[in-house]
């Protein structure tokens, strides 16, 4: 019989292997399908894992989808410390792209060096308006931040849907919906010659190493850090909560929504109706696998990004539907999920009994000495 | 406005209104026993692609129906094994059921997207269809709507008036008192659990089979959301939830009646009202903590350990 027993305090080493064991599974359970599926699994598992990021041009690409669900996911891990549940990041993305591109069309005959910066500004105003509502929704009015912030993503959605095919439609642009291409000082520069590695990727570095330093080195961070484990302790500490949901939701937004300008502004050049394939949903999964820790998310959101690429390798040369991708990530989340219950339980294959027959050696023993 | 539009509107407000209102009373009975499942669109999609596929395949559309009631049950076990064996955590169990289903719904449905079948007829009940207004709103519907009605008064009397009901709503308030009286706790929340997948799947078979008689990616655009907003909304009392549903299938309508009107206003923006409409009476419900405090069940979203 195998049973589940308390282990009365944390285990930190499974905390950390949880999320490795985890991918493991998942890999694991990937192999199975495949071979279900009649694909050799391990050609599946290389076109997958290996074959994307087997050259330069692959780690270039690997980069570029990296820097949106770095951005998202770093934001993501500050909001969860504060055990609030934004799972509007997406919706957040889509704003910044939305207000970001708009500044954007209306300054694409501009040439200067301030071009780019009110643009990416504009793009993180928008995701913190979007995130703004929200906060201001669950402080004012109490509501559930996480059906808010869903119903917010819906709407994020139609409204951009409503502009590239209303407003911001290119009027030279065959009816497409989408803008027209944004001038050439509204773009995000290229970091290395010959890629499309452009300069988000070092403002998602940047963000990671802020954010780092707001949560472990910051009155702030520690805020935010005891109002997520205890917020009745917080209260009486004097910290001031409204304050705080403000401020944590505020930051994800902004970084949401400067994921979202960094893509219309980087690798697209221009507002198309697919910014993001989910971006800010995958962020949630990474800010779990992450543990919510900047470094664990750096790495969760390098795995995340080489699954989008993985998903459309495989499509492209086994022939196996795109979707694939989104399996993989629902799996990922519930394996970790079922890991974590090691950290507080450790398995023991038979459950502890006392041996009924214990008493009499103990007896024994005494009457022999 | 005339006669005959507005006995249209009526229609599709209750037609419109259906998928929501199923899975909704299903979380409804979910939440009563104090386990949140934020799950609900994952195990919506996968009814829905399950029983088209299986119509697609077998072109029965009772046995697509019943096999989307067992693919919710499916999924909603899987939730049930991580928060009640595992005590994981519900509100990221739940998220992390939807993503999953998406995701699932999507691969196992991706050669079956734009493909048609054969829909579900409704059927006319005799002299009451005829009746102005109400007749075709109430008696000119599919079965699959009557069993929504059916369903409605079997909840509403299950929970309000039945011994069962109250061991429910026991185990949703207080689950260790429940526990320290004799109570099932255990099975009590599985079978709710279980419940609020079957008719998580019916809904979803509903939007395939029913509604629009295809498959696609994400069908369910958010109604499982909108249906976990309905349960507050409805302050966790059935009959609101059936008043609740039939409000947003109005609004999700809308663009018909502003159509009638002769307004013309950009689909997109009209797309977002039932979105809007959702945030709006949250925020409505939800502005008195006291009250929202005591509606909802004590014990919602908290496992419970004590077992063994």
């Amino acid at each position: 019989m195998i049973k589940l027993e308390p282990r009365g305090e944390r285990s930190s080493t499974m905390a950390y292997l949880s999320p490795v064991l985890a991918a493991l599974l998942t890999m694991f359970t990937g192999l199975i399908l495949f071979t279900l599926l009649g694909v050799d699994p391990i050609e599946a598992l290389i076109t997958i894992l290996y074959v994307p990021v087997s050259d330069t041009h692959g780690i270039a690409e690997l980069c570029v989808k990296t820097a949106p669900i770095l951005l998202c996911a770093i934001g993501l891990s500050v909001v969860f410390k504060a055990k609030i549940w934004n799972i509007g990041a997406e919706g957040q993305l889509l704003m910044g792209g939305l207000f970001g591109s708009y500044i954007a069309l209306q300054l694409t005959e501009t040439e200067g060096f301030w071009v780019l910066p009110v643009v990416l500004i504009a793009g993180v105003l928008g995701g913190m308006f979007w995130s703004g509502i929200a906060a201001l929704l669950k402080v004012r009015f109490n509501t559930n931040e996480i059906l808010t912030t869903i119903m917010m993503n819906y709407i994020a959605l139609n409204i951009l849907l409503w502009a590239v095919h209303g407003p911001l439609k290119d009027p030279e642009g065959f009816n497409f919906p989408e803008s027209a291409l944004f001038g050439d000082s509204a773009l995000l520069p290229i970091l290395i010659e010959d890629t499309r590695v452009h300069f988000g990727m070092a403002l998602a570095l940047l963000a990671v190493v802020a954010v780092w330093v707001l949560m472990s080195r910051s009155f702030y961070g520690f805020q935010i850090k005891v109002m997520g484990m205890d917020a009745g302790a917080a209260r009486l500490s004097g910290f001031k909560e409204k304050r705080l949901v403000y401020f944590a939701l505020l930051l994800s937004g902004g970084l949401a929504g400067l994921a979202g300008v960094g893509e219309v502004t980087g690798p697209i050049g221009q507002l198309i109706p697919q910014i993001s394939p989910g971006y800010g949903y995958a962020a949630i999964i990474v800010a779990f696998l992450g543990r919510l820790h900047p470094v664990g998310i750096l790495l969760a959101s390098l795995l995340m990004a080489l699954l989008y690429m993985g998903g459309e390798m495989a499509q492209i040369s086994l022939g196996l539907p795109l979707a694939l991708t989104g399996l993989f990530q629902g799996m990922l989340l519930f394996y970790l999920l079922a890991c974590d219950v090691l950290i507080t339980f450790r398995i023991r294959l038979k459950p502890r009994k006392v041996p009924p027959s214990s008493p009499l050696p103990s007896l024994a023993s005494e009457t022999q000495g | 406005m005339d006669i005959d539009l507005i006995t249209n509107i009526l229609y599709a407000m209750i037609r419109t209104g259906t998928p929501l209102l199923i899975v909704a009373l299903g979380e409804l009975v979910c939440e009563k026993s104090g386990v949140l499942n934020l799950g609900q669109e994952g195990m919506m999609l996968m009814g829905a692609v399950v029983g088209f596929i299986v119509t697609l395949l077998s072109g029965s559309l009772l046995l697509g129906f019943i096999l989307a009631m067992v693919a919710g049950v499916l999924m909603s076990l899987i939730f049930g094994l991580i928060t009640m064996e595992l005590s994981a955590n519900q509100v990221a169990t739940g998220l992390a059921l939807t993503i999953f289903g998406t995701g699932l719904s999507a691969f196992v449905g991706s050669e079956f997207v734009g493909k048609p079948i054969e829909g579900l007829d409704p059927v006319f009940i005799p002299v009451l269809t005829d009746l102005p207004i109400i007749g075709r709103m109430l008696f000119g519907q599919d079965l699959v709507v009557y069993l929504s009605f059916i369903l409605f008064g079997a909840v509403y009397w299950f929970i309000n008036y039945s011994r069962p009901g109250l061991i429910l709503k026991a185990v949703g308030e207080n689950p260790h008192a429940a526990n320290a009286i004799g109570l099932p706790v255990f099975k009590t929340r599985y079978l709710a659990i279980i419940f609020g997948g079957a008719m998580a799947g019916l809904a979803g078979g509903y939007l395939s089979l029913a509604y629009t008689p295809l498959w696609a990616e994400n069908m369910t655009a958010g109604r499982g959301w909108i249906a976990l907003a309905l349960v507050v909304f409805a302050s966790w009392k059935a009959e609101r939830v059936l008043l609740g549903a039939w409000l947003f299938g109005l609004a999700s309508i809308l663009h018909l009646v502003f159509q009638g009107l002769g307004f013309s206003v950009s689909p997109n923006l009209l797309a977002m009202l039932p979105y809007l409409a959702t945030v709006v009476v949250l925020v409505i419900l939800s502005s008195n903590q006291t009250r929202s405090r005591l509606v909802a069940p004590m014990s919602l979203g908290n496992p419970f350990h004590a077992r063994g």
